[in-house]
C-alpha cells in the first residue's frame, strides 16, 4: 500500500514522537503539528502529546525519544484533508480537561484521510467521544456564561470595575472571553478563574495567570437584592429539585450568592403550600347535598373572618323545590338574634313590598348572600358593615350549594353583594336591574336593590326608588306566572 | 402607610409575576454591545442564569410594574378582591434594578408584565416606558420580553413590539365560557384580535427587513401566550385543541402551559384539587409531538383517556405506539424519518444521528444504543439488523413493562 510505502520512506520506522503543547487550549498549536505529522505518515500510535505541567504519554517519557524533531515534510505529500464537522468538534474537544484529548483528535484526524465521512457514522466509538468531549465542553461553556457572577468594585480612577471569579471543568476561560466582551463591552470587567484570567477594559483584551478566589471581592450590594428576587420568584407549591439540580449542580453553588438560600426555600416551601391550602381549604370538601348539610356546615364554617365575631350562621329557610329564591345580603343585628330571615325593619318593609306585589314569601326560599353578621361596635350597638368581595366570594360556596339544591326558576337578588354571591363578580344594580341575566343552568337572575337602601332614604326620592322596587318585583312576579304557564 | 424600600416592593412584585410561566429568553435576533454605548447581547440560544427549586429557570427579570389591578380574575393572585399587599414601581426604578443585574450577569433581560391600573391604555404607555428607557437611553441590548393588554389601543401595543424581542398575551384559560366565568372583565375577542394584528405586524416587519437593511425589527422572537391548565374543567383534549389552533392562526412561537397553582389567598369559585404538575409535563411533551414530530392535534387526541385528558403514568407518544400497534416495529435501517420520529425513546438529535450513521454501516442493536439515551424503551418498537421484538411488541402487558416505576407523589 502506497500509504505505508511512504511511512518507509519520510519517518524513520519505529520513530516516536513527544509533541509538547505550549498552552492546554493551544488548539492552533496541534492543527500546525497534527498536519505535519500526517503529511510525514506518522501513525497516532507513534505521537503522544503533552500539556505544559503533564507528562502525557508513558512510552513517550524518555528524552532520547521525546525531543525526536519531526523530518520536513515531503514535497509530493497530498494535502491533509479534514470535514468541517471535524473541525467544530475538535476546536471544543481540544479545550477538554481530558489529557487523552489531543492523542483522540490526531487518530480521528488520521482515519479522517481515509473516510472523510467518518464524522457522520455517530455509532462509531471514537466520533462518539470526541463528540461526547465536545458536548461537555460546550455544556460548561454554557454554564460559564450562565453562573459568571459580577462584583462591582470602585477603582483608584473612580471607574467601576465588574469581577468574577468562577472556576470551569475544562480549559474554556480564553475561548469564552469573547462571549463577554461581546456582552459587555463598555464595561470594564475580570473573569479569574484558576486556569487563568482575563481582563477587559473596554478597549482591550489582557490574560493574567490562574488566580486564587482571596484575589475576587467578596462581595456586591446588589446581591441582597437578587437574594430577595431569587427567593420571591421561587413558587413553593411546586417544589422539583430534581429539575433544579440536574441544571444547577451543587458543585457551582459555591460561587453562587444567591445559592445558600437553597436549603432553607425548599424546607419551607411545603410549609408554605399547605398554609396556602388551609386557607382556600374547601378543594377538600364535598358540596352539600341537603341544606340541612348547609344549615350545619356554615354554623361551623372559618373560612373567612366573619364567622370568628362570636354570631351565628343564619341559613335560608323556605320550601325546598320553590320557584324563587330571594338572596339578601347579609344577616343583620335583629337578625343574628332570632337566627331568622329578614326580620328587622329591612326585612318588614321587603314583606310589604312583597305582598303588594301578590309575591308569596312563604311559597320562597329567602337567604342571604354572606351567612353571618359582619359589624363593628358602636357603643353598646353592633353596627352593620358591608361584606368584602372576598368574603362574598369565599360564602358562594354555601349559596351555591342552596341553588343546586331549591333549583329555583327565578333568582331575585337583592344589592349588589347578593348579585355578585350569584355572579361571582360585581355587577353595577342600576344597570343590572330590569332585565334577567342566564345563570349557567338556565335559572334567571334577577337583580334590583336592598330594600335597606329604601330605608336610608327619605321624601322624593324614596318615593322614586320605593316605585322603582315595586316594578322590579312587578317584573319578576309576572316571569314567575310566565314560566308557571 | 410606612414608604416601601425598593427590596419589599421587589420581593411583592417579583412574587405577583412568578405565575406566568414563560422565561424564555431565546429565538431572537443576534445583537450584542460592540460599538454602542450601553450593555447586552443576545446570540440566539436562551442562558438560564439561574435555576429556582420549583425547578424553573431564572433567565429574566420577571416582575410586575405594578400588581393593583381593576381587573377582578378568580384564578389571579393579584385581582381586584384579592388581599395580597400591593407596590408599584416607578419606570426608572425597573430600569435600574434591571441594568444592575444584568451587569453583574443575573440576568438576559427582562420580563415586564402589569396589572391594570387606570385604564389599559395608561398601563401599556408606563410599560412601553420602561422598554423605551432601557432601549433609548441606555442603548440597552439585552433581551426584553412585555406582556401586552389586549384592551389597550393599537399603537402603544405598535410601539411595545419596536422595543420588545418578544411580546405576549395571554389567553389564559382553553375555552370562552371558562373565560368569561373566572375572568369576568376579559373578552376571548378581544385577546385573539390583538394576537392576529400583532401577527401581521410580525410579518410585516420580516418582510421590510428583506427589502430594507435598516427597517425596524418588529417583536424579532415572536409572539408566545399561556394557558392555565386545571382552573375550569377543561379537559387536555380542549387545552391540545385550542394550542394548535393558536399555533396555526397566530403563529405563536410557543404556548406555556402553567398548571394552576394554589395562591395565597384564593377566589372562592376555584372549587379546585391542585392539578397534578403531571398534567403540566404531559401537555408540554404533546405539544412537542406536534411541533417538531409531525404528530396532528387528532393524533395526540386520539390517546386521551375517557376523561378526555392524557394518560399521567406514560408519555403522550408512549401512549400512541401502545395504542397504534401495527405501525411498529419500525425498522432503523430503512424506515423514513416520519416513522422514527413515532418511536417512542426516539428523539430528534437521536434520529438524525440513526439517519447519518446508516448511510455508513447497518446497524444493529448495539450500534443503536450508543446512538440513544435508553435502548430499553426503544427496543420493542425497531428492528435492526440482530433484533426483531417478535413477540415483544404484541404483549398485552407491554404498557406495564414500560410504564415508570416510580408514582409522583402528592404532597399532603
Amino acid at each position: 500500500m502506497t500509504a505505508q510505502k511512504r511511512s518507509g520512506q519520510n519517518a524513520s520506522l519505529g520513530a516516536h514522537y513527544a509533541i509538547h503543547l505550549p498552552a492546554p487550549d493551544d488548539f492552533a498549536f496541534w492543527r500546525e503539528r497534527a498536519r505535519g505529522l500526517i503529511q510525514c505518515d506518522v501513525p497516532p500510535d507513534r505521537v503522544s502529546w503533552i500539556e505544559p505541567g503533564g507528562t502525557g504519554d508513558l512510552f513517550a517519557e524518555g528524552p532520547s525519544r521525546g525531543d525526536k524533531r519531526l523530518p520536513p515534510p515531503p514535497a509530493d505529500a497530498p494535502p491533509v484533508r479534514a470535514s468541517q464537522r471535524f473541525l467544530t468538534v475538535a476546536r471544543s474537544a481540544a479545550l477538554h480537561s481530558d489529557p487523552a484529548r489531543f492523542g483522540l483528535l490526531y487518530r480521528l484526524l488520521w482515519r479522517l484521510q481515509r473516510n472523510l465521512r467518518i464524522m457522520e457514522d455517530k455509532a462509531d466509538p471514537e466520533v462518539r467521544r470526541i463528540e461526547e468531549l465536545a458536548k461537555s465542553v460546550r455544556r460548561d461553556a454554557h454554564k460559564m456564561h450562565a453562573f459568571v457572577r459580577f462584583r462591582e468594585v470602585t477603582e483608584e480612577d473612580g471607574t467601576p470595575h465588574f469581577v468574577a471569579w468562577f472556576e470551569p471543568d475544562h480549559h474554556i476561560v480564553r475561548a469564552e472571553a469573547a462571549f463577554f466582551m461581546r456582552r459587555f463591552a463598555n464595561m470594564r470587567w475580570s473573569i479569574l478563574t484558576p486556569r487563568g484570567s482575563v481582563h477587559w477594559d473596554a478597549e482591550t483584551m489582557r490574560e493574567g495567570p490562574p488566580a486564587r478566589r482571596e484575589d475576587a471581592p467578596g462581595g456586591d450590594p446588589v446581591e441582597v437584592l437578587w437574594r430577595s428576587y431569587y427567593a420571591s420568584t421561587f413558587n413553593p407549591a411546586r417544589l422539583k429539585v430534581g429539575a433544579m439540580l440536574s441544571e444547577m449542580p451543587k458543585k457551582y453553588w459555591k460561587n453562587l450568592p444567591e445559592a445558600d438560600l437553597i436549603p432553607q426555600l425548599i424546607a419551607g416551601a411545603q410549609a408554605r403550600e399547605a398554609v396556602m391550602v388551609r386557607a382556600g381549604a374547601r378543594e377538600e370538601r364535598v358540596r352539600p347535598t341537603t341544606l340541612a348539610e348547609v344549615a350545619k356546615g356554615a354554623a361551623n364554617c372559618r373560612d373567612c373572618p366573619i364567622a370568628d365575631c362570636g354570631t351565628r350562621a343564619v341559613t335560608g329557610e323556605g320550601p325546598e323545590g320553590a320557584r324563587l329564591m330571594i338572596i339578601g345580603e347579609q344577616p343583620g343585628d335583629q337578625e343574628d338574634m332570632a337566627g331568622r330571615m329578614f326580620v328587622g325593619p329591612a326585612g318588614q318593609l321587603l314583606d310589604q313590598h312583597l305582598t303588594r306585589a301578590g309575591i308569596d314569601r312563604s311559597a320562597a326560599y329567602v337567604t342571604n348572600a354572606v351567612k353571618h353578621f359582619k359589624f363593628t361596635w358602636k357603643g353598646k350597638h353592633r353596627l352593620h358593615q358591608s361584606p368584602g368581595a372576598k368574603e362574598i366570594d369565599t360564602c358562594r360556596w354555601w349559596l351555591e350549594a342552596e341553588r343546586a339544591i331549591v333549583q329555583p326558576r327565578i333568582v331575585l337578588a337583592l344589592g349588589a353583594s347578593a348579585a355578585r354571591g350569584m355572579l361571582g363578580r360585581t355587577v353595577s344594580v342600576s344597570k343590572a336591574r330590569g332585565t334577567p341575566i342566564m345563570l349557567d343552568d338556565g335559572a334567571e337572575l334577577w337583580v334590583t336593590v336592598h330594600p335597606s337602601y329604601l330605608l336610608r332614604l327619605d321624601g322624593e326620592a324614596q318615593a322614586q326608588q320605593a316605585a322603582l322596587f315595586a316594578a322590579d318585583l312587578e317584573a319578576v312576579r309576572e316571569r314567575l306566572a310566565e314560566l308557571a304557564g | 402607610m410606612a414608604q416601601q424600600t425598593l427590596r419589599q416592593k421587589l420581593e411583592i412584585l417579583a412574587d405577583a409575576a412568578k405565575y406566568d410561566a414563560s422565561c424564555a429568553s431565546s429565538g431572537t435576533a443576534k445583537k450584542n454591545s460592540l460599538g454602542g454605548k450601553g450593555v447586552g447581547s443576545t446570540e440566539g440560544m436562551g442562558i438560564c442564569h439561574a435555576y429556582a427549586p420549583d425547578g424553573r429557570c431564572i433567565s429574566l427579570l420577571k416582575i410586575l410594574l405594578t400588581n393593583h389591578c381593576i381587573f377582578d380574575c378568580h384564578y389571579c393572585i393579584n385581582r381586584k378582591s384579592s388581599n395580597v399587599p400591593r407596590a408599584r414601581f416607578t419606570p426608572q426604578e425597573v430600569v435600574d434594578l434591571t441594568l444592575n443585574f444584568y451587569r453583574r450577569n443575573y440576568i438576559e433581560g427582562l420580563f415586564l408584565s402589569s396589572g391594570i391600573v387606570r385604564s389599559a391604555n395608561h398601563t401599556m404607555e408606563q410599560l412601553v416606558e420602561v422598554a423605551r428607557i432601557l432601549r433609548e437611553e441606555h442603548d440597552f441590548r439585552g433581551y426584553i420580553h412585555l406582556k401586552t393588554i389586549p384592551e389597550a389601543d393599537a399603537e402603544v401595543i405598535h410601539q411595545a413590539g419596536l422595543y420588545a424581542d418578544r411580546v405576549s398575551i395571554n389567553v389564559e384559560l382553553p375555552t370562552r365560557a371558562g373565560l368569561t366565568r373566572l375572568a369576568p372583565d376579559k373578552d376571548e375577542s378581544q385577546i385573539e384580535g390583538a394576537m392576529g394584528r400583532t401577527k401581521a405586524r410580525i410579518i410585516q416587519a420580516k418582510d421590510e427587513r428583506k427589502r430594507f437593511r435598516h427597517a425596524p425589527r418588529f417583536a424579532p422572537a415572536g409572539q408566545s401566550t399561556q394557558m392555565i391548565v386545571g382552573a375550569d374543567g377543561s379537559n387536555d383534549t380542549a387545552i391540545i385543541g385550542k394550542a394548535s389552533r393558536l399555533y396555526g392562526s397566530f403563529g405563536l412561537r410557543r404556548v406555556y402551559y402553567s398548571a394552576f397553582s394554589p395562591i395565597p389567598d384564593a377566589s372562592a369559585v376555584l372549587p379546585l384539587k391542585r392539578p397534578p404538575l403531571l398534567r403540566e409535563h404531559r401537555l408540554y411533551q404533546s405539544d412537542w409531538l406536534m411541533r417538531f414530530y409531525g404528530f396532528a392535534p387528532g393524533e395526540v387526541a386520539d390517546v386521551t383517556e375517557a376523561n378526555g385528558n392524557l394518560p399521567l403514568d406514560i408519555d403522550p407518544k408512549l401512549a400512541w405506539a401502545l395504542k397504534f400497534r401495527a405501525s411498529f416495529p419500525v425498522d432503523v435501517n430503512r424506515a423514513a424519518k416520519e416513522q422514527l420520529l413515532r418511536v417512542p425513546g426516539l428523539g430528534t438529535t437521536a434520529v438524525a444521528r440513526i439517519i447519518a450513521a446508516r448511510r455508513h454501516r447497518t446497524l444493529r442493536l448495539d450500534d443503536v444504543a450508543r446512538l440513544t439515551a435508553s435502548i430499553a424503551k426503544v427496543r420493542p418498537f425497531i428492528c435492526a439488523l440482530d433484533w426483531r421484538p417478535t413477540l415483544l411488541t404484541d404483549r398485552a402487558d407491554l404498557r406495564r413493562l414500560l410504564a415508570p416505576k416510580s408514582e409522583q407523589l402528592e404532597l399532603f
